[in-house]
C-alpha cells in the first residue's frame, strides 16, 4: 500500500505554506501529524498533488492565554504535549479526560489538534469536544485571517468551513468556569478505536445550586459533531437530579442522527447515547458541585 | 537419558537475533537487480472478464513486464488438490481449485487478474492503475442457504447448487436413541471464524540463477518441502534444482500452509522468464482477500438425552462456507464433524455436512481448523440441556465424560488424517475438577455471584470442554550431527513461525547427547538442509518432528558410545555423556570431548569400516500410527455492563493436557496466544461481507484484533496423560487455546445477564455489544 | 512527470546518513531497504499494528506514517540501536528473552521501541499502565501476558543502578 506520487515541500515559514496553498488549492494538502492523512494516502484514497509539510513551523505549536479566561492552542500542538500539560488538566478538563482515549500513544506523539480538527471525521472525539466547549477556530490565508465558531466550522463528514486556500492556525477555548463540571465518556470496541458514541458535557451551576448552563455534544452521532441543543437546554434552571438527567438523555436520543456501521447499528448508537449521557451528566454534575 | 533440559523452561536459542533485529524474514531479502511485483485484483466478487488491457501499464517508465493469464501459456493450470476427500462412503466432492491468474471469470473479490513487475513496489502499484479491466458483473453467491437452494447464481458454472461436497458420517442409530430419549434439545447455531491476520503478511522472493541452474525461493510458507516438490514439477525442474527457504516467519496460524497460492505459482515462473530476482510482499489490504480465511457454518443440531443428562445421541446437519475454491479438501468441516464429539460418550451420532461454494476468498484451516465450530455446537447443546433439565452445567459435562479406563477410545468416524477417530489416551475428569477449583466455581455460584449482583454487578461464569486431535502423520524426519567443534547441528523439514522449534528440538538433543541447549543449532524450513517432510500444521510440529529429532539423537548417542568404547577399550555401560564429553565412570581423567570424537569419526587416513558411516550423524524419521488426543477445559468469569453490554474478563483459567511437556514456558505462550485468538474470534473479529460479496472491513482499523487491553491475564495448569503413540509421550498444543472460547463466552454472558431464564440464548459467534443489544431486544 | 526527490541527512542509531529520496518514500521503507536496517518491520501501512514503531527525536512513532523526506536533520533510534554493544543486550531485550515475551518476533521491535520510551517516562508502572502503553502494538502470537511480565522485569532492572 504505497502512496501515489506527489510533490513535497517542507515549508519554512507560514507565509510560504499559505502561498503554496493559495496557488494549488484543493490539489495541495497540509501535512501536520499525518496520522489521519497518510493512511488514506497509503490506501490511495487520497492523492494530493502537493504535500505542504508544516511540521517545521514551530510558531504554530503551543498553548498561550487568550483574552479573558480563554486558552489558545496552536494547531500544530501535538496531542502528547497537551497530555503532559498541567494547565490543560486544570483549565480544559474535558480535553484532558478525552486525550487518553484518542487512538494510542504513538499516534498522539505525532497527531496534532489542528490536524485532527481539520480532518473532521464525524467519529473523532476532538471536534465534539471543541463544539461542546463553544470554541472558535482561527483560519488564515494569503487574503487574511478570520475566526470561525465551532458550530460553523464542522460542515459535514470530513468537510470543514475552511476555504481551499486556508490553513487552521489555532483553537481558542473557554477555560473551565467556577462551579462547573465537565465529563467526557465514550464507548468503543477496543481502547483507542473510534467511538461508537462519545459524549462530552459541561454543566455550570449558579450560586443557588441551579444549572446556569449546560452543554452536551456527541461524536459519531451524525455526519459531524452534534450539539444536543434540546437536551442541553432542558437542564437550565434545574437542580439537576436523576429525573432531569434521564429527561436530558432521552432528548439527546432525539437530537442525534447516527449513521450506523458494521460495529453498531443506529439503534444501538442511539441507545448508547442515552446511557452515556446519563452517566456523563451524573459525573459532570457531581464535579460541578464539588467545585466551589 | 537425563532430564536436565527436557521439561525445563529453557530460554530460547533464537531470541537474541529476533530481539536485535538480526533475524531474516522474507521481506529482508535483498538481491541485486531485484524487481518488485504487484497484482491487479478483482474488485467484484463475481463477474465475467470481458477484457484486460495492459498496454498502458507495459508502457510506463520503470515497468519491466505485465502479464495476464494468456501470457502464462501452457503453464496456466488450476492448482492441485492438496487434500483429497477422506475415504467415506457416498461422499460427493466437486474439486475446483484456484488458478494463477483469472481467466474468463472472477469468483471472489481480490482474485488476481494481472501482475506487474517494476523497479519498485511503488511503481508497480502505479502501473496497476494503468490496467483497464472490463468486468461484466454477475450476482454474487454469499449466503449459504441461498447458495444451495437453487435460486442463487453458481460460482462454478457446472456445479449445480454450489455443492462443493456432501458427507455423512455417523455411528450407531440416532433415530432409535431419539425415540428412547427423555429430553431432546434442537437448535440452529451460527459459528463464524475469521482471518488469521499474522503481523507478517505473506511474501515470496524468487531467484532463478540460469548459470547455476538453480531456483531459490524464500517464502513465508509453513510447508517448504511440499512447495519445493510442487513447484519443481510445475516448472519442469528437478527437485534438486529448487531450494525453498522459509526463514523466520512472522506467524503462520494455518493460512500460510495453503500451497500454490496464485502468487506462489506466478512469481517463480516469472523469475525464470524474466531472469531477474523477483520480490512480492503482500500488503495488509491484500491479505484480507488474497490469503485464506476460515469462515462460517450454520448447524441445525439436536441432542437426545436421558433425564439425568446423559447423552443418548446427537444429530447435526450443517452448511460449511468453503469459498470460491476448495483446494484444501474437507479438512475443516471434517474437523468440525469429529471434534463435535468432544470428550463425551456419544453412543449414537448422525452428522451430515454440505460444503458450499461462495464468491468469497478460499477457506482453509486457521488455528483450530474447524474444531471451534463443532465444539460450539455440542457445548451449547449441553448448556441448554442443563438449563432445561435443571442440572448444573459442570455436572452435565461430568456425567458424559469418557471414563479414564476407556482408552484408546474409538469414535468410529473418519478424522482429517483419514484414520478412524481414536483418542489415544486421556483422563478428563481431573481436568474439569482442576478448572472448577481454579475458577472457584462452586463458591462463585453459591455465594459470590449473588453478592455481586446485590451490588448491581452482572457477573457470570463459563466452563467449556474440548478435545483436540493432534500430532497426525504422515511423518517428519530429522538429521542430527555432532561437529568437530563439539556443537550439534539439527535439521528438519518443517518450518517455524514462532513455536520455538529452535529451542525445543535443541532441548531434546541436549538431553540425549549431554550438551548445552545453547550448543545445539537447529535449522528448520530449508529444503537444502533437509529433503523430506510435510509441514507445520495441525499441532504436529513438536510431536512428529520432535520425535524424529529424538530418534536421530538417540542414534547419534549410540554411535558416540560405540566409538568412545573402542577409544577407551571399555564397555559402553561404563561410559557416561555429560557436559559435552564422554567419560569413563569412576575413572577421573578418562574423558574425550564430543568434538574430538566427531573428528575421529571422519578419518583423514584409514578406511571407514564396513557397516559404519563417517561422522557422528544420523537421519531418522517418525510417522505416528495416529493422532495423539490432547484435551482441556477453559473457565472464565466475566462482568457485563447490562446497559452498554461492554464486557470485562475478570478471571480466565486454562487446564490443559498435552502429554509430556518439553518446555513449559513455550507451552504457556502457545496457550496464551491461542486464547487471545479465541477471544478475538468470540467477541471482536468478524469478516463482514455485503450481499455483493464485498468485504466491508478490510483494514486493521475495522477488523478488530484484540490488544493488550482486551486479552486478560490467564492462569494455566496442566495434567499429563502421556501419549502411547510416541516415545516422548507428547501431544500437540498449538491450537488448543483457540478452540473452546466461543461457547465459553456465550455461556458466561448468558450467566452474567441471566439470559436463559429470560428465554434468550446466545447461539452464534461472534458476539459483540451491538449484537447482544439486538438479541436482548425483547427484554426491553 | 519528473520524480520529486529530496536530500535527507538523518542520524540513525548514532550514525549519520546522507541520502536522496523520492518524496513519497515511507520512512519504514527507507530504514529497511535504503539503510538496510531491516529490524523495523512492516505489518499494515495504515498506522494500526505498531510493528513499524521507531523513536524519532525521542518520541515513539509509526514509521509507516512518515515520509523519509520528513526526517532531515532528525535523530532516529531503531531496534538495531537498542543493545549497548554486540556482546550485551538492553535490559528490555534480556527481559523479553527471560520471560518468553516473543514467539515469531515480528511485532517485537515495535514493542521494544514503544516500551523503551514508556519505561523512561514511567519507571515504576503497574500492570494496568503497562497494558495501556502496549495497547498500540498488536501481537498475534503471545496473548501479551509474557510481554507484560517482561516489562515488569525490565522496569525493575532499569531501576537498579548499573553494576
Amino acid at each position: 500500500m504505497k502512496p501515489a506520487p506527489f510533490r513535497y515541500v517542507a515549508a519554512k515559514t507560514v507565509e510560504e505554506a499559505l502561498a503554496l496553498k493559495a496557488e494549488h488549492g484543493d490539489e495541495a494538502r497540509f501535512l501536520a501529524g499525518g496520522q489521519s492523512l497518510v493512511p488514506t494516502m497509503n490506501f490511495r484514497l487520497t492523492q494530493p498533488a502537493l504535500l505542504i509539510d508544516i511540521n517545521r513551523l514551530s510558531e504554530l505549536a503551543g498553548v498561550r492565554n487568550g483574552a479573558a479566561d480563554r486558552l489558545r492552542i496552536g494547531a500544530m500542538t501535538r496531542y502528547r504535549s497537551l497530555e503532559r500539560d498541567p494547565a490543560i488538566e486544570r483549565k480544559l478538563p474535558l480535553i484532558h479526560e478525552a486525550l487518553p482515549l484518542i487512538a494510542h500513544p504513538q499516534i498522539r506523539n505525532r497527531g496534532t489538534i489542528g490536524g485532527n480538527l481539520a480532518h473532521a471525521d464525524p467519529a473523532s472525539e476532538m471536534p465534539a469536544i471543541v463544539l461542546t466547549m463553544g470554541g472558535r477556530l482561527r483560519a488564515q490565508s494569503v487574503k487574511g485571517e478570520r475566526w470561525i465558531d465551532a458550530s460553523d466550522f464542522f460542515v459535514g463528514a470530513l468537510t470543514t468551513a475552511l476555504e481551499p486556500d486556508e490553513m487552521l492556525m489555532e483553537i481558542e477555548l473557554p477555560v473551565a468556569a467556577p462551579r462547573s463540571g465537565a465529563c467526557f465518556m465514550e464507548m468503543s470496541r477496543r481502547r483507542g478505536d473510534f467511538a461508537i458514541i462519545g459524549v462530552a458535557c459541561i454543566v455550570r451551576m449558579d450560586e443557588a445550586g441551579k444549572c446556569a448552563e449546560a452543554r452536551i455534544g456527541l461524536c459519531n452521532a451524525g455526519d459531524g459533531p452534534v450539539f444536543a441543543a434540546a437536551a442541553s437546554q432542558s437542564l437550565v434552571g434545574k437542580a439537576i437530579g436523576a429525573a432531569d438527567i434521564a429527561e436530558a438523555a432521552a432528548l439527546v436520543q432525539g437530537d442525534i442522527d447516527p449513521g450506523g456501521s458494521i460495529h453498531a447499528s443506529k439503534e444501538f448508537q442511539r441507545h448508547i447515547a442515552g446511557v452515556l449521557t446519563t452517566r456523563a451528566l451524573t459525573t459532570a454534575n457531581e464535579r460541578a458541585r464539588r467545585d466551589h | 537419558m537425563s532430564t536436565r533440559s527436557f521439561g525445563a523452561p529453557v530460554r530460547r536459542n533464537e531470541d537474541a537475533r529476533l530481539l536485535s533485529g538480526q533475524a531474516l524474514f522474507v521481506d529482508d531479502v535483498e538481491l541485486p537487480g531485484m524487481v518488485y511485483a504487484a497484482f491487479l485484483r478483482s474488485n467484484l466478487a463475481h463477474a465475467r472478464i470481458r477484457s484486460i488491457d495492459i498496454s498502458a501499464a507495459r508502457a510506463r517508465d520503470g515497468v519491466i513486464a505485465v502479464y495476464t493469464a494468456a501470457d502464462l501459456g501452457a503453464y496456466w493450470a488450476p492448482g492441485p488438490l492438496l487434500v483429497p476427500p477422506p475415504p467415506i462412503e457416498d461422499t460427493i466432492f466437486n474439486q475446483r481449485t484456484q488458478v494463477p491468474l483469472a481467466k474468463d471469470k472472477v469468483r471472489h473479490v481480490g482474485e488476481p487478474l494481472a501482475v506487474v513487475f517494476a523497479q519498485s513496489r511503488y511503481l508497480a502499484e502505479d502501473a496497476l492503475g494503468d490496467i483497464a479491466v472490463e468486468l461484466d458483473p454477475l450476482p454474487a453467491v454469499v449466503g449459504l442457504e441461498k447458495a444451495v437452494n437453487g435460486a442463487s447464481a453458481t460460482v462454478h458454472d457446472d456445479v449445480h447448487g454450489n455443492i462443493a461436497a456432501h458427507v455423512w458420517q455417523g455411528r450407531g442409530d440416532y433415530a432409535s436413541a431419539r425415540a428412547k430419549a427423555d429430553h431432546v434439545v434442537a437448535r440452529r447455531f451460527h459459528y463464524d471464524h475469521g482471518a488469521s491476520s499474522p503481523i507478517e503478511t505473506r511474501g515470496i522472493v524468487a531467484n532463478w540463477d540460469a548459470r547455476a541452474n538453480q531456483l531459490t525461493i524464500w517464502d513465508t510458507t509453513q510447508a517448504p518441502v511440499f512447495l519445493r516438490n510442487g513447484l519443481a514439477g510445475m516448472l519442469g525442474l528437478s527437485e534438486r534444482q529448487v531450494r525453498v527457504i522459509a526463514p523466520f516467519v512472522g506467524g503462520g496460524f494455518g493460512p500460510k500452509i495453503m500451497l500454490f497460492y496464485p502468487e506462489e505459482v506466478v512469481i517463480p515462473w516469472a523469475a525464470m522468464k524474466l531472469n531477474r530476482p523477483i520480490k512480492w510482499i503482500e500488503d495488509r489490504l491484500e491479505h484480507f482477500f488474497a490469503t485464506t480465511h476460515e469462515r462460517g457454518q450454520t448447524h441445525d443440531a439436536e441432542i437426545a438425552l436421558a433425564a439425568d443428562g446423559r447423552i443418548l445421541g446427537i444429530k447435526d446437519v450443517f452448511l460449511h462456507d468453503t469459498g470460491a475454491y476448495n483446494p484444501y479438501g474437507l479438512t475443516v468441516p471434517i474437523n468440525s464433524q469429529c471434534t463435535l464429539l468432544g470428550p463425551y460418550v456419544v453412543p449414537n451420532y448422525d452428522s451430515t455436512f454440505t460444503a458450499v461454494f461462495t464468491n468469497k476468498p478460499i477457506v482453509t484451516p486457521y488455528r483450530g481448523a474447524g474444531r471451534q465450530h463443532g465444539v460450539f455446537v455440542v457445548e451449547r447443546l449441553l448448556d441448554i440441556a442443563a438449563h432445561e433439565l435443571k442440572i448444573d452445567r459442570a455436572e452435565i459435562r461430568r456425567r458424559n465424560l469418557i471414563p479414564p479406563d476407556a482408552f484408546p477410545y474409538n469414535n468410529e468416524i473418519i478424522y482429517q488424517d483419514f484414520a478412524p477417530l481414536s483418542y489415544d489416551s486421556g483422563n478428563y475428569e481431573p481436568i474439569l475438577d482442576k478448572a472448577l477449583e481454579m475458577i472457584g466455581y462452586r463458591n462463585f455460584i453459591a455465594d459470590e455471584q449473588k453478592r455481586l449482583r446485590a451490588q448491581g454487578r452482572h457477573v457470570g461464569v463459563g466452563i467449556a470442554c474440548y478435545v483436540e486431535g493432534t500430532g497426525i502423520g504422515p511423518y517428519e524426519g530429522a538429521k542430527v550431527q555432532v561437529q568437530s567443534n563439539g556443537k550439534v547441528n539439527v535439521a528438519t523439514g518443517i518450518g517455524t513461525q514462532g513455536q520455538g522449534h529452535f529451542t525445543v528440538f535443541a532441548q531434546i538433543v541436549a538431553d540425549q547427547l549431554g550438551v548445552e541447549v545453547g550448543d545445539v543449532d537447529v535449522v528448520t524450513g530449508d529444503t537444502d538442509q533437509f529433503y523430506w517432510g510435510a509441514g507445520t500444521f495441525a499441532s504436529r510440529g513438536a510431536v512428529v518432528a520432535g520425535n524424529a529429532v529424538n530418534e536421530a539423537a538417540k542414534a547419534v548417542r549410540q554411535k558416540i558410545l560405540k566409538l568412545a568404547a573402542e577409544h577407551f577399550e571399555c564397555a559402553e555401560e561404563d561410559l557416561e555423556i555429560a557436559n559435552g564429553e564422554v567419560s569413563v565412570v569412576g575413572v577421573p581423567g578418562q574423558s574425550v570431548k564430543l568434538g574430538a570424537l566427531a573428528l575421529a569419526a571422519n578419518p583423514m587416513r584409514g578406511a571407514v569400516k564396513p557397516g559404519t558411516e563417517p561422522g557422528l550423524e544420523s537421519t531418522q524419521y517418525f510417522g505416528p500410527p495416529g493422532g495423539a488426543t490432547a484435551s482441556g477445559v477453559h473457565a472464565m468469569i466475566v462482568e457485563v455492563d447490562p446497559q452498554t453490554f461492554s464486557l470485562n474478563v475478570l478471571k480466565y483459567v486454562v487446564v490443559h493436557d498435552c502429554g509430556t511437556v518439553i518446555n513449559p514456558l513455550i507451552l504457556a505462550g502457545q496457550i496464551h496466544g491461542g486464547v487471545a485468538q479465541g477471544i478475538g474470534n468470540a467477541y471482536y473479529e468478524q469478516l463482514v461481507f455485503d450481499d455483493d460479496g464485498q468485504l466491508l472491513n478490510a483494514s486493521l482499523a475495522d477488523y478488530l484484533l484484540p490488544t493488550s487491553l482486551e486479552v486478560p491475564r490467564m492462569e494455566i495448569a496442566h495434567t499429563v496423560t502421556p501419549s502411547p503413540l510416541n516415545p516422548l509421550g507428547i501431544k500437540g498444543a498449538g491450537e488448543a487455546g483457540a478452540i473452546p472460547v466461543g461457547p465459553l463466552f456465550a455461556q458466561a454472558i448468558e450467566d452474567a445477564l441471566g439470559l436463559l431464564d429470560r428465554n434468550v440464548e446466545l447461539n452464534e459467534i461472534p458476539l459483540s455489544p451491538g449484537r447482544l443489544f439486538e438479541l436482548t431486544a425483547k427484554l426491553r | 512527470m519528473t520524480i520529486d526527490r529530496h536530500d535527507v541527512t538523518v542520524t540513525v542509531n548514532g550514525t549519520q546518513y546522507q541520502r536522496t529520496v523520492e518524496s513519497r518514500l515511507l520512512l519504514s521503507d527507507f530504514l529497511r531497504h535504503d539503510l538496510l536496517l531491516a529490524g523495523t518491520h512492516v505489518g499494515c501501512e495504515h498506522g494500526v499494528c505498531g510493528a513499524c514503531t521507531v523513536i524519532v527525536d525521542g518520541a515513539a512513532v509509526r514509521s509507516c506514517l512518515m515520509f523519509a523526506a520528513q526526517v532531515d536533520g532528525r535523530d532516529i533510534t531503531t531496534v538495531e540501536g537498542l543493545a549497548p554493544d554486540r556482546e550485551h543486550l538492553h535490559p528490555l531485550q534480556e527481559s523479553m528473552r527471560d520471560c518468553h515475551g516473543l514467539q515469531c518476533g515480528y511485532c517485537t521491535p515495535g514493542i521494544l521501541m514503544t516500551m523503551k520510551v514508556f519505561l523512561e517516562e514511567t519507571p515504576s508502572p503497574d500492570e494496568a499502565q503497562i497494558r495501556e502503553a502496549l495497547s498500540g502494538n498488536l501481537c498475534r502470537c503471545t496473548g501479551y501476558q509474557h510481554i507484560v511480565q517482561a516489562m515488569q522485569l525490565a522496569a525493575e532492572r532499569l531501576r537498579k543502578p548499573q553494576s
